[in-house]
C-alpha cells in the first residue's frame, strides 16, 4: 500500500472510532488488506469495502457514510478555494432560478442514482450555496440552495406533469417517488457543502458535527417528525429482539427438576444409559404491569413510544393497564387492543380519552384522582410505571398518595426521559417523587430498551 | 480464489437471476478473495439466503446448510458419535474398546462435512440469530482457523476453505467477536428500480410496465408505518399472483383483492387502504 493511501486510511480510521463506531484494530487490518484486492478507481467498491470490513451494524451506516464522503470525496473543486466576491454578489436573474428549477423537476422525475442527479446538486452548491463571513472569507450553506431551488414547492408541478388526473392510488405511488427523489436531492446537497467546508478549512473541523447519532441515541425531547415516526416503525422489531433476550433468558437462568419420563425415554437411543439428563423448564415470572404516563405535549413523543413499545410487547406480561393524564387521569388500554393499528390509537388517545382539565400538567391532582378512581388496578403483583418529567406547573406534588400506590404495588419506577442534570430545575419536583419511587433517566431508546430487558 | 473482481460477482450472480448491487458484489467479491465469512443481515425475506445458493450454483460449488434453532448443539453441528452402533458393537465383541472411536463411528454434521470436503463448498449457517449464544462461541474457533479437534481422531484442518455465509434477522445482536471475524453486509430493502429488475429477473413473463408499477406500490406501503413491511419475496409473491390471476394492470380493485400477499396483519391492511384510498373488501 502506497505511503499516502496508508495514512488516509489510518486517518479515516481514526475518524470513524472518534464519532463512535467500534472499530477494532483487527477490522482496520481487514480493510487494508481489502484495498489490497479491489480496484481504488472504483469509489463505490471502495466504499463498499470499507462497509463491509468496519461497519457491523445497520445504524451505523450513515455515519459512515457521511465520514466516507468527507475523507474519498466524489470531486475535488478545480483549483485552490479562492474568495470569490464577485460571483457570491452576483444577483440572482429572476428567469435563471426558474430555469433552474426547471431542470431540478426534470431530474426529480428520473433515477437520482443518474450521475447527473449529483453533478447537479454540486453545481447548484457553487452557485447559491456560497455566503460571505468575516474577514474577507467565505463559508458554505445548504439552506441558501434550498430556498432559491425550494424543490418542496415543485411537488404539485411534478405530480400534473406525471399523472393524467390526480387522486388514488397513482398519486400515492408519484408522491412516494417525488419525495423520495427530493429526499436524494437534499442529501446531495448536504454533502457537497460538508465537503467543500472540509476542502476550505480541513476534515477534522467538520468531522465530528457531520456524523448524526444512531436513531437508538437520539434524544426523546429533541425527536423530529421524521425521526419519531422512523422509531414508531422500529417498535415492532425492537419488541421482538427484547422479546428474544428475555425468553433466552429466562431458559438458561434456572432450570428446573428433573424430567423422569422424558430422561427414560431419551435413554432409549443409548441403549438404557440415562447419558443426558432431561429438566422440566420452570414456569416463567410474569409481571402484571400498570402504566401511568404523562400525555401532555412536551414529553408525548416519550410517552407515546414507551406506550407502544409496552403494549408490543405484551406477551411478557401477564396483563397491562394503561392510563394517561395531563391535569386528569383516564383508563387507555382499550385504545391498544391487539391488532389495533398503532397511529389510530394514539389519535384516538389524544382524542377521546378524558385526561386534561386545563391543559396545564399536575401530578399531584392526578395521583390523588389515580387513587379515588382505580386503586383496584395496583395490586401486590403489579409493577406500577410512572412515565413523565416530574413538572408539575409549581401544583401541590401530592406525596402521600403517591407513597400509598407505590407501597401497594409489588415494585414502582419512574422513567424520566429528561437529562439527569436538569432534574430539579424550575418546575421538577424530580428529587422530591424520585424519594418515593426509584426514577430512572430513560433518554433514548437505548436506555429505555435497557429498563425493559431488566424489569420483565 | 472465487472471483477476480466484484464486476464477474455481478456477472456470475445475474446468470443465475440474482440481481446484486455495489454492496453484495463488493462483499461477495471480499468474502472469497480474503477468505473471510460473510455475515448477511436484515430482514425477512430480502433474499439473505438465496445470496448462499446462488454463489453456489454460480460457482459450481456444493451448498452445505446447516440451520440454526434454539437448542442447537455441538453434535447436531459439528460431528458425533454414533452410541448406538458402538454399543452393538462392544456387545457384540468385547474387546473393541479401540475400534469405536474410528471413522466408521462418526456421524459427520453439516460443519464437520464443510471442513474436510475437498470439492469447492459453500457453507450456509442459515438464522445464526437462532442459535444459542453457546454456538457462537462454536462457530468462532471453527470459522477463524478452519479447523477443529476432535479428541479422539486428532486435529482436522481444512484442506479447501469453504466460503462461509451466514445469515441474521437480527432477532438478537450476535456477538462483538462474532461479528469482528466476518465481513458484514446488511441487506436492505432495495429502490423501486432494483426491485422491478428482481422482480422480471424472477417472473420473466410479468409485462415489464406492471412490474415496475409493483415496485412503486411496494415503496409506497413501505414508506408507511406498518407492523411488517412487504419483503422482497412477497412482492414476487404479489407478482405470481396477478400473473396466475391473468390480470395485466394494477388498478384499485386488484389491489385491494390480492393486498393479502404482502399485508399479513389486518391492522396493516386497513391502514394500507386508508392512505391509498383503497374500497375495503
Amino acid at each position: 500500500m502506497s505511503e499516502p493511501l496508508l495514512d488516509r486510511h489510518v486517518a479515516f480510521v481514526g475518524a470513524l472510532r472518534e464519532a463512535g463506531l467500534p472499530v477494532s484494530l483487527a477490522e482496520g487490518l481487514d480493510a487494508a488488506r481489502a484495498l489490497t484486492v479491489i480496484d481504488l478507481a472504483e469509489r463505490e467498491t471502495l466504499r463498499e469495502a470499507y462497509a463491509a470490513t468496519l461497519v457491523k451494524r445497520a445504524q451505523h451506516r450513515p455515519g459512515f457514510d457521511a465520514l466516507f464522503d468527507l475523507w474519498f470525496p466524489p470531486v475535488i473543486s478545480d483549483g485552490p478555494p479562492e474568495p470569490a466576491p464577485d460571483h457570491a454578489a452576483r444577483p440572482v436573474l429572476p428567469n435563471e432560478t426558474a430555469e433552474l428549477r426547471d431542470r431540478l423537476a426534470e431530474l426529480l422525475m428520473g433515477d437520482p442514482d443518474d450521475p447527473a442527479f449529483r453533478a447537479f446538486a454540486r453545481s447548484m452548491v457553487g452557485r447559491f450555496g456560497r455566503v460571505p463571513a468575516a474577514g474577507n472569507r467565505q463559508s458554505w450553506f445548504s439552506y441558501p440552495v434550498l430556498r432559491a431551488l425550494s424543490p418542496q414547492t415543485l411537488i404539485a408541478r411534478l405530480l400534473d406533469a406525471m399523472l393524467a388526473e390526480r387522486g388514488g392510488v397513482p398519486e400515492a405511488l408519484a408522491r412516494t417517488q417525488i419525495s423520495r427523489n427530493i429526499r436524494k436531492f437534499e442529501e446531495a446537497v448536504v454533502s457537497d457543502v460538508r465537503r467543500r467546508i472540509a476542502e476550505d478549512s480541513g476534515i477534522e473541523k467538520i468531522a465530528r458535527t457531520s456524523v448524526p447519532p444512531p436513531i437508538d441515541r437520539v434524544d426523546f425531547l429533541r425527536l423530529t417528525r421524521d425521526e419519531l415516526a422512523r422509531l414508531r416503525r422500529e417498535v415492532h422489531p425492537l419488541a421482538r429482539r427484547l422479546a428474544t433476550r428475555l425468553t433466552a433468558r429466562r431458559k438458561q437462568g434456572r432450570r428446573g427438576r428433573l424430567d423422569v419420563r422424558r430422561t427414560v425415554r431419551a435413554s432409549l437411543s443409548t441403549g438404557g444409559v440415562p447419558l443426558t439428563p432431561r429438566l422440566r423448564p420452570r414456569r416463567p415470572h410474569r409481571p402484571e404491569l400498570v402504566i401511568l404516563c404523562d400525555a401532555s405535549g412536551s414529553v408525548a413523543a416519550f410517552s407515546h413510544f414507551t406506550l407502544l413499545l409496552t403494549f408490543a410487547l405484551r406477551e411478557q406480561f401477564t396483563k397491562v393497564r394503561a392510563f394517561a393524564f395531563v391535569d386528569t387521569v383516564d383508563e387507555i388500554t382499550a385504545y391498544f387492543r391487539p391488532g389495533v393499528d398503532v397511529l389510530d390509537a394514539v389519535t384516538r388517545m389524544t382524542e377521546e380519552a378524558d385526561i386534561a382539565r386545563f391543559g396545564r400538567t399536575d401530578y399531584g391532582h392526578v395521583f390523588t384522582r389515580f387513587a379515588e378512581r382505580y386503586a383496584d388496578a395496583i395490586g401486590p403483583r403489579t409493577s406500577l410505571l410512572i412515565l413523565g418529567d416530574a413538572r408539575s406547573n409549581y401544583q401541590a406534588p401530592a406525596l402521600d398518595a403517591l407513597r400509598r400506590l407505590a407501597g401497594e404495588a409489588r415494585h414502582a419506577y419512574w422513567l424520566n426521559p429528561e437529562p439527569r442534570p436538569q432534574w430539579d430545575t424550575g418546575d421538577s419536583l424530580a428529587s422530591a417523587y424520585a424519594a418515593i419511587v426509584p426514577m430512572y433517566e430513560c433518554r433514548n431508546v437505548a436506555q429505555l430498551a435497557a429498563f425493559v430487558e431488566d424489569l420483565a | 480464489m472465487w472471483f477476480a473482481s466484484p464486476d464477474e460477482v455481478r456477472g456470475r450472480l445475474a446468470a443465475v437471476d440474482y440481481l446484486a448491487d455495489d454492496g453484495i458484489a463488493t462483499s461477495v467479491f471480499l468474502a472469497g478473495a480474503l477468505g473471510k465469512p460473510l455475515l448477511a443481515e436484515g430482514p425477512a425475506g430480502v433474499g439473505k439466503t438465496q445470496l448462499a445458493k446462488a454463489v453456489a450454483q454460480a460457482t459450481g460449488a456444493r451448498l452445505i446448510r446447516l440451520q440454526c434453532y434454539e437448542g442447537l448443539d455441538e453434535a447436531r453441528a459439528l460431528y458425533e458419535w454414533n452410541y448406538k452402533k458402538q454399543l452393538l458393537r462392544i456387545q457384540a465383541d468385547g474387546e473393541a474398546w479401540e475400534d469405536i472411536f474410528s471413522e466408521e463411528f462418526l456421524l459427520e454434521r453439516p460443519l464437520l462435512k464443510a471442513i474436510r470436503s475437498d470439492e469447492p463448498t459453500v457453507l450456509l449457517i442459515d438464522e445464526t440469530d437462532k442459535a444459542d449464544v453457546e454456538v457462537e462461541g462454536l462457530l468462532l474457533e471453527i470459522l477463524s482457523d478452519f479447523q477443529v479437534t476432535i479428541p479422539e481422531l486428532g486435529t482436522i484442518t481444512a484442506t479447501r476453505r469453504p466460503y462461509v455465509v451466514l445469515t441474521s434477522n437480527a432477532t438478537r445482536e450476535l456477538s462483538e467477536a462474532l461479528k469482528r471475524r466476518c465481513l458484514y453486509l446488511h441487506l436492505g430493502y432495495p429502490t423501486p428500480e432494483r426491485e422491478r429488475d428482481i422482480v422480471l429477473a424472477q417472473v420473466p413473463e410479468l409485462p415489464g410496465l406492471l412490474a415496475e408499477r409493483l415496485a412503486r406500490t411496494v415503496a409506497t406501503l413501505r414508506g408507511l408505518e406498518l407492523k411488517k413491511s412487504p419483503s422482497i419475496a412477497e412482492t414476487v409473491d404479489w407478482a405470481r399472483t396477478l400473473l396466475a390471476l391473468g390480470r395485466t394492470d394494477l388498478d384499485e380493485g386488484v389491489m385491494a383483492a390480492t393486498l393479502g400477499v404482502v399485508l399479513k396483519h389486518d391492522s396493516d391492511q386497513s391502514r394500507a387502504a386508508k392512505e391509498l384510498g383503497l374500497p375495503r373488501p
